[in-house]
């Protein structure tokens, strides 16, 4: 069937801000539908709520909405807009339920919309996991045993019928948010609670566990003419009871005959028929016994997802891409094979190489938090590894995850072994590591982990060569061993630590024997047929397939793994950079090794290298391509971290020049630039010992920022109000300061208004993107506090000021691209800087969006030489929105139940939303709403103010009166409202006695907090009250310009109706 | 333990790599499987006689081997390139390491090599003849051996592999889990098939459908099969040239018409041969479970088990009494036809998969059809 022509304009919602369990992956499908759909000839109206995805930006889509994804605001766009089609499997899960509930609340019907790729009864047979077993049941498979409560009781009473443990599982969740493993009753009552608290609906599934079972994958497609293929199978190194999500994953299935993968390929086939997906990617899950080979399904998503990212990109079939074009009616045989081009997209991918998927987790962020892993997807990003063997992609990928740990350093405590290994925590394959070493036999690694011991064969067999090495040196070792160590995936520095020799020198050893890294190609046939698309992985093998070209060429180092801190913004500038290399008719190299990303996708560059960002890849690649120039200043710090050692190595580096982004890391000669520029910065000093420390603070005077150089995100960054504190914290922190470098403590400014600001120069003249106020004060993260496009507040002395200092400090450092700089105005207004960071910062999407200027393109021209002058196009001096723009993070805290949802100058979120509005209460009342705490229109106001700040709290508090909000407040707070007339009661703190605040949250008395930070002596009140409020879902502010940020945002809410704006319409002017 | 051990091919290539197994030294045409799974079925595939093969997926042995994934009664490939074989068994379904399995029979096994660096100078120069060895270490007179061996072109290796006894099969396609159910009918059919290499998968499939069959020698005649009387008559897969079976095509013509007949892989050919059409030599065939074939008489596509290096040339068939039937969507090669007066329909692939997907299995279900339609 040709594609349909009866439907013209198609909406595509897409998953919103990065999360845990939703990340650049639906950046990634979006992108790639979007694309899709316009080649097909399709209007495209795009709606996500975060700016920071290539799918938001202009050129993708006839129109592209960023607004909040709720039935509200979809229903204004729709009505606006009106597309024929919704396309509802390309936006995650929270593309899914949006969808999910515009049809259930009639809205797609009144508009005659109708939803394509997945339909509604499709979704709910697959979400509702009642509906879905009974499906399942049906059609002859087997599923585990279950029952699904509304109720605690008919929960107990079912487990104890089955067995303990059971596993919880509540519908309609991502990541399996709320889910749980209950070893016994005491367990079941506590976990039950929050599951049927969690789940949207209320519904909890109680089911049979599986525990130490085989895991699976499958990633299924399927076209109006029900032609099915699987693109591949995925088979987790750890068994049933760590999420797909949390577990080392492996392409294709390494321990399946065939008779047993065809009948699992059977059943994902008649489980997706049965479901009904018309059309697109799905995505079945597994569960097999060792023992008995018994298979059950345990849930399916019909939808693309994080697995079907990863599939596309160990397969090289785009799975969103050729989904999109299934939903408009295409047939699989009617799409070509882009990598192939003469054969059709209706086969099964082959490959000749091992794919190896290894999550990065950031627990130490959360202290309080339980690093163990379970059915509850707790990992910040992932990385993926292409190796000629399972081996070598293993331990290329645990290269990738960049833990900043030396290999072969770690420390391990021999009587912890045996609970590392059983219970599964970020530690376990260091752990497995260890035990074999030490000589446990798989067999007993097999009966602690469950792993399959094939996978822990595939280690000891590892292990044992290293033992082998060894006994060598870098002299004796063997040309034959050398290269048997390459192929099984020891890096040089890997083995330089063996042999107690530099990186280089192994390196040069091994290219005098002519062991050098070769590329071959993700083909999708295993080489039965020619390839055209150049998207390449290392091996140590005998044939390269590099094939590199004799066209000037540039090199983009790319930002690794999302973590907190470096995530989709970065690989959103690294885009770019390609984007922009080609229109200058360079060709651009990507170097990456995260799966979600669109960097990674064999569209973005002219040619992709999936390798890790490790200086030995990247010296190989640049060996094999030869490139006139490598960018290092869009991929965070990964690539900065590269920048000198590069350029040491003869790299040629465009842009800023490393010396100049060392300059801005160092602190004594960036301290000391900054005072011959006269720009001011806090007093501070560093230390590398305690008492150094002590000193130092002593003479800056209490309280102090302290925290390791060299890091991204405040990374282990705390403010500390005594030397006790500073003790304590220099303990840890040494752990923490990983290329063992010096502790920075600064004085901490106190009430001051932080300000970030992005600049693009050309080493001559300065065009300023953006200067952001924040709401938050300085002391919370830049990257944890919203702020605003204009600034807002700042009078126009210290914006002038700002802008002189930017200036000046792009000059002094020569950046040729784009700088970052943090500012803090003082309570007395005074400026001082906080950092400059010579790269593109995570702000630059959010910047682009809000004023129309593809910002790190510009940059890319300018390094590439293009002056600032020659581009009329642009305005003199500063970029300036049209509208007010503000960008409001998202943190993961719900995935951390018992963590204290705190901030400070560490960053905790995951990701971020913008909102635009006329007025700043407007955007800000949608970012807040997009972020998933939207203000409430009404209730009660709860207040508890430091001494210092109680006129102005009293300010605001009027603010709610006259918006009719009730006043309750600490005493203090409560009588200073009363003074001024305002009539507030007075509640208890959680110490004074009860009813106390908590209990008036729990009871949902209070629709709002404000509750700013008193010191340690009330600590634990405040914890407590952000708990409650956390539970509740109630907005709790710490801070008073949130708080009168709200009142503004609540007020212009209540009195005007919801407005949406396209970002043409916005950039329009 | 390992040793080295080589792979040398006729236009003087040479692969050095490591033994594993037992030493050995065979000769055969060098031929690339692209499979993710199934090396079992594929070392006791009787169609790779005469044939080393490549397997593209780089991790070979993990699961062992066992009885139920026979597809003959030993290893019929001559030997065995791979990139890493594994050293245990994980499978709960395994009765014996994979390296043992074939060594027993003599089938060297050569790994280490880079094997997608041979399958693209295959796939750029076609098939060869190639010798592994671990006992002659000389690339010069290994190159020498290859080149003496016979073309795979113009051998008849199918009348040496065939039984020489005609003999019964009943036994049904085994289920790999507690949980796969595997629908076999009652038996009410008697299938006689002509076997030129047959796998064992296709008298399962067989079964069931319900049929018992009689499995004969390949050279028996129409007489012969139709004396026993069968309600279809099947003919099998092979290994070699079809060109040279013309006398076995004769006897086959006599059974067209008579009673329903079904071909597979050689069987296509033959029955091709049978209707006065000729078949030529693939420069690298087809080998891998992911062809995608379309039916041309629903338009809907199969993704299919393939393993061919000969094919039937569409325009040398009769287009009056034949129909072409399904078409390879990667190279449009014919994948299978049909005639339009007589019950009789052939597939150059794989229906019967092991290994490979189940999509075509409905071919054994029309070929019952068909039986039953004569009763
Ligand atoms: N019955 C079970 N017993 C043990 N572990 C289970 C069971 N069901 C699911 N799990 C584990 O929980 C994880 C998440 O379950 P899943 O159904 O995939 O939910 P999600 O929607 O979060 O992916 C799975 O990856 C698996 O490891
Ligand atoms: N001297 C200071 N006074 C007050 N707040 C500070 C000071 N220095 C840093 N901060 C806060 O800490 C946060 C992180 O500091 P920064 O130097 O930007 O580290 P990073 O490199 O992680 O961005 C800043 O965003 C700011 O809110
Ligand atoms: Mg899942
Ligand atoms: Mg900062």
């Amino acid at each position: 069937m040709p594609k349909r022509t009866d439907i013209h304009k198609i909406m595509i919602i897409g998953s919103g801000p990065i999360v845990i369990g939703q990340a650049c992956e639906f950046d990634y499908s979006g992108t790639q539908a979007c694309k899709a759909l316009r080649d097909e000839g399709y209007e495209v109206v795009l709606v996500n709520s975060n700016p920071a995805t290539i799918m938001t930006d202009p050129e993708l889509a006839e129109q592209t909405y960023v607004e909040p994804l709720t039935v509200e605001y979809l229903r204004e766009i729709i009505e606006k807009e009106r597309p024929d089609a919704l396309l509802s499997t390309v936006g995650g899960q929270t593309g899914l339920n949006a969808s999910l509930a515009l049809a259930d609340a009639g809205i797609l019907e009144k508009f005659g919309v109708e939803m394509i790729g997945a339909n509604r009864d499709a979704i709910n047979k697959a979400e509702d996991r009642q509906q879905f077993k009974a499906a399942m049941t049906k059609i002859g498979l087997d599923t585990p045993k279950s029952l699904l409560v509304t109720d605690l009781e008919a929960g107990l009473e079912f487990s104890d019928e089955i067995g303990y443990p059971t596993i919880l599982r509540p519908s309609f969740t991502l990541g399996g948010s709320g889910g749980g493993i209950a070893y016994n009753r005491e367990e079941m009552v506590e976990l039950l609670r929050i599951a049927l608290e969690i789940s949207p609906v209320h519904e909890v599934l109680v089911e049979e566990s599986v525990l130490g079972w085989k895991e699976y994958e499958m990633e299924v497609l399927r076209d109006v003419a029900d032609n099915c293929i699987i693109i591949c199978s995925i088979e987790n190194f750890d068994p049933m009871g760590v999420h797909t999500g949390d577990s080392i994953t492996v392409a294709p299935a390494q321990t399946l005959t065939d008779r047993e993968y065809q009948f699992m390929r059977d059943a994902s086939l008649a489980c997706l028929r049965e479901i009904g997906v018309d059309t697109g990617g799905s995505n079945v899950q597994f569960a097999i016994d060792p023992k008995t080979g018994r298979q059950i399904i345990i849930e399916m998503n019909p939808r693309v997802s994080r697995s079907s990212a990863l599939a596309s990109k160990a397969t090289g079939f785009p799975i969103a891409k050729i989904a999109a074009k299934l939903a408009v009616g295409m047939r699989l045989d009617e799409i070509a094979n882009d990598i192939t081009k003469k054969t059709p997209a209706c086969f099964e991918p082959s490959i000749d190489y091992v794919v190896v998927k290894v999550p990065k987790w950031q627990f130490e962020k959360f202290p309080g938090a339980e690093p163990v892993l379970g059915i509850q997807m707790k990992s910040i990003g992932e990385v993926m590894a292409i190796g000629s063997t399972f081996k070598h992609a293993l331990w290329k990928a645990i290269r990738s995850l960049e833990t900043g740990r030396k290999p072969g350093t770690d420390v391990f405590d021999p009587d912890l072994v045996r609970s590392r290994l059983i219970t599964p925590t970020p530690e376990r394959l260091s752990y497995l590591r260890y035990a074999l070493a030490q000589g446990m036999t798989v067999e007993e690694a097999h009966d602690l982990t469950k792993i399959d011991p094939w996978f822990l064969e595939q280690l000891r067999e590892a292990i044992d060569f290293q033992g082998t090495l060894g006994d060598d040196t870098l002299e004796t070792v063997s040309d034959e061993n050398l290269r048997q160590a390459k192929r099984y995936g020891f890096s040089d520095d890997r083995l330089s630590r063996l042999w107690g020799v530099t990186e280089a020198a192994v390196r040069e050893k091994r290219k005098e024997a002519g062991i050098n890294a070769v590329y071959k190609r993700v083909d999708t046939c295993a080489a039965e047929f020619e390839s055209f698309t150049p998207y390449l992985y290392s091996v140590y093998e005998d044939e390269c397939e590099a094939e590199p070209t004799e066209r000037k060429k540039v090199m983009i180092l790319g930002s690794g793994p999302n973590r907190i801190g470096q995530g989709i913004e970065f690989d959103y500038c690294c885009c770019h950079a390609s984007y922009a290399l080609q229109e200058m008719d360079y060709e651009s190299i990507m170097v990456n090794c995260n799966p979600e990303t669109v960097s990674t996708d064999y569209d973005t560059a002219d040619r992709l290298y999936f390798e890790p960002l490790t200086l030995e890849n990247v010296l190989n690649i640049v060996e094999t391509e030869k490139p006139d120039g490598v960018i290092v200043q869009f991929g965070g710090q990964t690539p900065l971290n590269l920048s000198l050692p590069l350029k040491a190595n003869g790299v040629p580096i465009v842009g800023t020049d490393p010396e100049s982004i060392d300059l801005a890391e160092d602190r004594d000669r960036f301290g000391r630039l900054m005072e011959q520029l006269d720009i001011p910065q806090p007093p501070g000093g560093m230390a590398t010992s305690v008492e150094g420390a002590l000193e130092v603070a002593q003479d800056l005077g209490y309280p102090v920022l302290v925290r390791p150089s060299y890091v991204l995100g405040g990374r282990a960054m705390v403010i500390c109000y005594s030397a006790a504190m500073i003790e304590s914290y220099m303990r840890e922190a040494v752990a923490y300061s990983s290329q063992d470098r010096p502790i920075l403590i600064d004085r901490y400014l106190e009430n001051a208004t932080e300000v970030d600001v992005d600049a693009l120069c050309d080493g001559e003249d300065v065009l300023i993107a953006g200067i952001m106020e924040h709401i938050e004060e300085a002391g919370i993260h830049s990257g944890d506090s919203s702020c605003v496009l204009p600034a807002m507040t700042i009078g126009e002395e210290q914006l002038q000021t700002i802008r002189d200092y930017t200036v000046k400090a792009a000059k002094a450092l020569n950046v040729v691209g784009l700088m970052n700089v943090q500012y803090a105005i003082s309570a007395d207004g005074k400026v001082y800087v906080i950092e400059v960071n010579p790269r593109a910062s995570r702000t630059v999407p959010y910047v682009s969006k809000a004023t129309g200027f593809p910002v790190a393109k510009i940059a890319v021209q300018l390094m590439m030489g293009r002056k600032l002058a020659d581009m009329p196009e642009l305005p003199k001096g500063i970029l300036v929105p049209h509208k007010v723009c503000v960008k409001s993070p998202v943190f993961p805290f719900n995935k951390f139940p018992g963590v204290d949802p705190i901030l400070g100058p560490e960053m905790r979120s995951t990701g971020e939303v913008m909102g635009v509005g006329e007025t700043f209460g407007e955007a800000f009342s949608k970012a807040q709403l997009s972020a998933g705490n939207p203000l409430p229109d009404d209730g009660a106001l709860f207040m508890s103010i430091g001494a210092e700040q109680k006129d102005e709290a009293v300010e605001i508090a009027k603010k709610f009166a006259a918006m009719g909000f009730e006043l309750f407040g600490t005493r203090g707070t409560a009588e200073r409202m009363r003074a001024a007339g305002l009539d507030a009661k007075v509640v208890f703190k959680v110490n004074e006695g009860r009813p106390n605040v908590v209990d008036l949250i729990k009871d949902g008395k209070v629709s709002l907090i404000i509750n700013t930070p008193a010191g340690a002596s009330a600590f634990e009140d405040e914890r407590a009250i952000r708990r409650a409020a956390a539970a509740q879902v109630i907005p709790c502010i710490s801070m008073l310009t949130a708080g009168r940020a709200a009142a503004d945002g609540i007020a212009a809410k209540r009195d005007q109706a919801i407005q949406v704006m396209s970002l043409q319409e916005l950039h329009q002017g | 333990m390992s040793f080295a051990a080589l792979l040398a091919l006729e236009d003087g290539r040479v692969f050095r790599g490591r033994g594993v197994g037992t030493p050995a030294e065979r000769a055969g045409e060098v031929v690339f499987n692209t499979g993710l799974t199934g090396y079992q079925e594929i070392f006791s595939d009787p169609s790779y006689t005469g044939q080393i093969v490549v397997l593209t997926y780089p991790q070979i042995g993990n699961y062992g081997v066992n009885d139920e994934d026979r597809e003959s009664l030993k290893p019929c490939l001559e030997g065995l390139v791979v990139r890493e074989f594994s050293p245990i068994a994980s499978n709960r379904r395994s009765q014996q390491p994979a390296d043992e399995y074939l060594s027993e029979a003599g089938v060297p096994i050569i790994d280490g090599i880079d094997t997608r660096a041979l399958v693209r100078h295959l796939r750029e120069h076609g098939a060869m003849r190639g010798v592994i060895s671990s006992l002659d270490l000389d690339p010069d007179s290994l190159i020498q051996k290859a080149r003496t061996i016979p073309n795979m072109a113009g051998r008849d290796l199918a009348s040496a592999v065939s039984t020489k006894e005609r003999y019964e099969w009943t036994d049904p396609v085994p289920a790999s889990s507690p949980s796969e159910h595997i629908t076999t009918a009652e038996e009410k059919f008697h299938v006689v098939a002509y076997d030129f290499g047959i796998k064992h998968n296709i008298l399962r499939q067989l079964r069931g459908i319900g049929a018992r069959t009689t499995v004969v020698p390949a050279g028996t005649s129409a007489a012969d099969v139709l004396s026993l009387k069968p309600d279809g008559v099947f003919v099998s897969n092979g290994p070699g040239d079809p060109e040279p079976l013309q006398a076995q095509a004769k006897n086959i013509q006599g059974v067209i018409g008579r009673v329903p007949v079904f071909g597979i892989c050689l069987g296509h050919q033959v029955l091709a041969l049978a209707s006065g059409a000729k078949t030529f030599k693939l420069k690298f065939g087809h080998h891998g479970c992911n062809h995608p074939v379309r039916n041309e008489l629903t338009g809907k596509v199969e993704i299919t088990s393939q393993n061919h290096g000969f094919a039937v040339d569409p325009d040398s068939l009769p287009s009056a009494e034949i129909e072409l039937t399904h078409i390879n969507l990667n190279d449009q090669t014919l994948e299978g036809f049909r005639s339009r007066k007589d019950p009789m329909f052939c597939v150059q692939y794989h229906p019967e998969a092991a290994p490979g997907p189940h999509d075509s299995a409905y071919l054994f279900q029309e070929f019952r059809e068909l039986m039953e339609g004569q009763r």
